[in-house]
This record gives structure tokens, sequence and C-alpha cells, in this order.
């Protein structure tokens, strides 16, 4: 069963992106939301942790909240996809189930 | 009114929460007060004097322009943290062009932004009267 996890807090400020990683399985995807979005950079003290376990899953990050924080999106790590709402909408059809990582 | 030293501690990103809103909202009040007023960019909230934010796809008001009047209101001391921009990713190139004009030097634009390491930051922190945090 693939599941949709879903991250909105910034990976420098708490641990709750981490603890997603620890937990995803093989063929889940994470989605990167509001003040996670700049998590989705690359060269920064976070962006091994992701790169390592993209491995496994699919990343995606809202667009839009990669934007109103100044960030265009070819600073991403290669290999994330930029979404907007309606591929948000997307991701949660394409997954059986959802979990937002708080 | 006795002036006094007051420094804005801001450690949040912008438009994930309202953190970073409410302490420009109290900033500027401070300003019409005449106090000396310090800014502290640490963590995350390098993120809120990034350039080029663009808000249209999250439906939320840009605020980010209102940085840029802070030195129309005496605020020109905005301490940003050297090692914060480093673990996101960031340099100084990434952020907005903030200055002040001073007046006793025929109205020359003069940075407001000031880069310092942790030593330095927690130094100004020391001097302070009054801290408020966001």
């Amino acid at each position: 069963m693939a599941m949709l996890h879903i991250v909105n807090k910034s990976p420098f400020e708490k641990v709750s992106f981490r603890s997603c990683l620890n937990h995803v399985s093989k063929g889940d995807s994470v989605l990167m939301i509001e003040d996670a979005a700049v998590g989705a950079i690359e060269g920064t003290s976070f962006s091994e942790k992701l790169k390592t376990a993209m491995g496994d899953v699919s990343v995606y990050v809202l667009g839009g909240d990669l934007a109103a924080r100044g960030l265009s999106e070819d600073r991403m790590i290669d290999g994330i996809k930029a979404v907007d709402y309606a591929g948000f909408v997307d991701l949660t059809v394409e997954n059986e189930t959802t979990q937002s990582w708080l | 009114m006795a002036t006094k030293k007051f420094m804005f501690v801001n450690r949040k990103a912008p438009y994930g929460t309202v953190y970073a809103l409410e302490s420009l909202e109290v900033v500027l009040i401070s300003a019409a007060f005449e106090q000396d007023v310090s800014l502290a960019f640490i963590d995350d909230g390098v993120y809120q004097i990034t350039k080029g934010q663009d808000t249209t796809g999250i439906g939320q008001k840009n605020f980010s322009n209102t940085y840029k009047a802070l030195g129309d209101y005496e605020i020109k001391k905005l301490y940003v943290s050297k090692e914060s921009l480093e673990e996101r990713g960031l340099t100084q190139d990434d952020l907005m062009d903030l200055v002040w004009e001073d007046e006793d030097d025929d109205w020359a634009e003069k940075p407001s932004i000031i880069m310092v390491d942790r030593s330095e930051m927690a130094a100004v922190m020391a001097e302070q009267e009054v801290t408020l945090s966001f």
C-alpha cells in the first residue's frame, strides 16, 4: 500500500521531517508543503539525508511554497518534482493512504 | 521617554506560521516609540529576508517589501547569522539589498544587513535591554 507522507515543518527547526524519512517504505511518496518546502534545496545541512531517502521514495514539493520563500526551482535537489495544488490532489488520489507529519 | 536597546529575534520562516509577520508589526510599532531597535535573523528566520519572494502560488500577502521600508523608520541594524545561511545553502546574495539613508552623509544609502557569526551575535544580544523573540 503506497502512502503519501505530507510534511509541513522545516527540517532545520523540527525533527518531524527526519522522523518521516525514518519511517517511509519503499514506493511511498513524500510531499513537502508550507515551511517544509525549504528542505528541497540542494547544498544544505539536510540535503544528504533527503537524497539518501530518495532511493526508495518519490519526493515532491509545492512550487508555490518554494517561491514564497524566495527559492527558485532550479535550486532543488535533482529528482525532486515541483507540483501545484492540482498535483497535490493527484498525489492523494494515486496513493492509497496519506499521513501528515505535523 | 528614555530610549532602550530593543532586539527582535526572528527564528522562523515566513508564511508557514504567523510569527514573521507579527514580528514585523511589532518592530514597526517600536520604531514609532523611537527606540534603539536591532533585528536578528537566526535559523529559519533568514528566509524572511530572501529576495524574489513570490506568494501568488499560495494566496497569501507578500510582506517582504516591508523590510525595505525599515530604513525609513531608523531601523538600520539587521544582524544576520552567517552559520544559519550556510546550513541552508544560502549566501548574502540570496538576501534582499536592505539599506538606510544617512542624513549626515548627504542621504547616502548604506547597508542595513550586518553579517555576524554566532559569537558576534551573542555579543550583540548581550548588549540589549529588551529582547523580544519570534
